[in-house]
């Protein structure tokens, strides 16, 4: 097709097709990098100088209990821990109700209360409240009469359960003023990033492994983002964001606003309570890859009963893991409170963290809890996204796949018993690692039948496996 | 023999403003060693209560984990660069 010229709609040049490092991007005018030396840093002690105060909740330190404001900082400045965001939970309790959650939004929202959300701040997308799937089918396969799918695959806007983080993320990076954001990516936080950046006119940076799924760099590149594929695996990737959240001022929403965003996931367990007639699941069954997600179904869960919203009950929380990355599966099962770093070797790769930050908080909760975490190899993957398609009809990525063959193993072990209510976590769709299925099915190369009854009829037996005799006797009964 | 240290910014307040330094330590012992006799405030905050470095700090030699190079007992090389990053990030791509 010849160029169209001055067309807006017209064809793009092939070089903004490309998954290389591209900096001539149109959306990006020729003004100077926001990169900052360390000197002129505006986080000269670690500490920014954006910040705002809130009465509800503040950055917290887990292991001394030092408050910090609100501010774009994730690890104490003394004692280098993970900072956390701690409500004030007598400030939203009687804000936080059924009645105002069920008057609020179909989405995230309506649980806005509990969520770091700055005052001002008017949300827009519809993000989140997806389908909790009572999964009978599936159930009857592997032995569960009691059993819920929580179908993120379905999330809006880019189909994994990293819109409800990133959403809340975004929140803040606006309200501190960042002009550019980013994430670390193993492909899903990137889809979700460049997506909810370009609708609220932040411009995206985004890093990511350079093996990862085409479809994942395809659904970045769409919105406009910046995408640079490190030579490198996740870890390394991570490490180097670490690295430029200290020297630019960037709001990256896994590094420096990785409190915020983390509270995101609560929603998760908001929605499974609610959706079960406010009342909490015996189990979750939840994939790991940085360890948090799950840690904040249970701090929702939590805030729950504190609140007075459900029974308090004592949830068993579940670890999902690919056997080729498995430090928190492994954590767990051999009781450790710390993480033997892996190097990943999975098709999971949404999963495929070595070195997991909330890994040792996560596999210290999981036990205290009376769950337990397990991993399943790559064909036990493949098997499980094929088993939760045929059975319920969710198209799930590799990751739910871990999740499904994992929650299989799990009912199979006696670790979970049938009638138990148990909820497992689906948290990304399918379509976006089709590359996982493609040594699965055969139809690729499968004859085409010419368009004639009798060719079609014939074709029909062929691939039931039915001989000529067999059909003549059941014809002559 | 020589290696380069590369601090992140939260911890330059200890060290009069250097993001980097030179230490001729043969191993992590040594470079611990070497912190605590050249930055004393920096080795308190890298250490906890027992004197061990604390957990949520990870050091990489060259890109790579020390702990996939045998940690304590890796051998610096000449030139290596050793990074110590906080382990506040990671997580769920």
């Amino acid at each position: 097709m010849a160029a169209t010229g001055n067309m807006r709609f017209g064809a793009r040049k092939p070089e903004f097709q490309v998954c290389t490092p591209h900096f001539t991007f149109p959306a990006y005018p020729a003004t100077p990098k926001k990169r900052v030396s360390a000197k002129s840093s505006p986080f000269p002690l670690g500490k920014s100088t954006m910040n705002y105060s809130c009465s509800r909740y503040e950055l917290k330190c887990n292991e001394c209990g030092k408050r910090f404001g609100n501010q774009p900082l994730s690890a104490c400045p003394d004692c280098l821990a993970p900072l956390e965001i701690a409500y004030d939970l007598e400030a939203v309790r009687g804000i936080f109700t059924k009645e105002n959650i069920a008057a609020g939004p179909a989405n995230i929202w309506r649980y806005a209360a509990l969520l770091p959300i700055p005052e001002g701040f008017e949300p827009d997308l519809p993000v989140g409240f997806t389908p909790l799937v009572r999964a009978k089918n599936l159930g009857k396969r592997i032995g569960a009469t009691n059993f819920y799918v929580k179908n993120d695959a379905v999330c809006f806007p880019t189909l994994s359960f990293k819109d409800r983080v990133v959403s809340v993320a975004l929140a803040n990076a606006q309200k501190f003023g960042f002009e550019i954001v980013g994430c670390s990516s193993t492909g899903n936080l990137a889809n979700s990033v460049a997506a909810q950046a370009a609708r609220l006119g932040l411009k995206a940076t985004i890093l990511v492994p350079a093996d990862l799924e085409p479809a994942k760099i395809l659904n970045t590149l769409v919105y406009g983002a910046r995408l640079i594929r490190i030579d490198g695996n996740y870890d390394h990737v991570n490490r180097l964001c670490t690295q430029i959240a200290d020297e630019y001022a960037w709001g990256l929403v896994n590094v420096n606003l990785r409190p915020y965003y983390a509270e995101g996931s609560k929603t998760v367990g908001y929605e499974i309570a609610e959706q079960l007639g406010w009342r909490l699941p015996d189990n979750v069954v939840v994939p790991m890859a940085g360890g948090s997600l799950i840690r904040k179904i249970r701090k929702a869960f939590q805030e729950l009963i504190d609140l007075g919203l459900v029974d308090a009950k004592l949830v068993r929380f579940f670890g999902a893991q690919a056997s080729g990355c498995s430090p928190i599966s492994v954590a767990v099962k051999e009781g450790t409170d710390y993480i033997e770093p892996q190097r990943p070797n999975t098709i999971a790769r949404s999963l495929a963290i070595g070195n997991p930050a909330d890994g040792p908080a996560a596999a210290k909760m999981i036990r205290s809890t009376g769950g337990w975490a397990e991993d399943v190899s790559d064909v036990e993957i493949v098997s499980g996204i094929q088993e939760l398609a045929e059975t319920e009809g969710i198209f799930t990525e590799t990751a739910g796949g871990v999740t499904t063959a994992v929650t299989a193993r799990l009912y199979a072990d006696g670790r979970i018993t049938p009638d138990e209510i148990t909820v497992t976590c689906i948290t990304g769709n399918g379509l976006k690692t089709t590359d996982a299925l493609a040594q699965s099915y055969s139809h690729l190369n499968a004859r085409a039948v010419r368009p004639r009854l009798a060719d079609f009829d014939a074709y029909l037996r062929e691939l039931d496996g039915i001989t000529e005799p067999e059909l003549a006797t059941a014809g002559a009964l | 023999m020589s290696i380069k240290v590369t601090l992140p910014t939260a911890f330059i307040r200890h060290t009069d403003g250097r993001k980097h330094f030179n230490s001729a330590a043969a191993n992590l012992p040594g470079l611990i060693a070497d912190i605590d006799q050249t930055f004393p405030a920096l080795s308190t905050q890298i250490k906890d209560e027992e004197g061990k470095l604390r957990r949520f700090i990870n050091i990489y030699v060259n890109d790579e984990d020390i702990r996939f190079l045998g940690g304590e007992t890796y051998a610096f090389q000449d030139g290596d660069e050793i990074m110590l990053i906080p382990s506040i990030a990671g997580g769920t791509g």
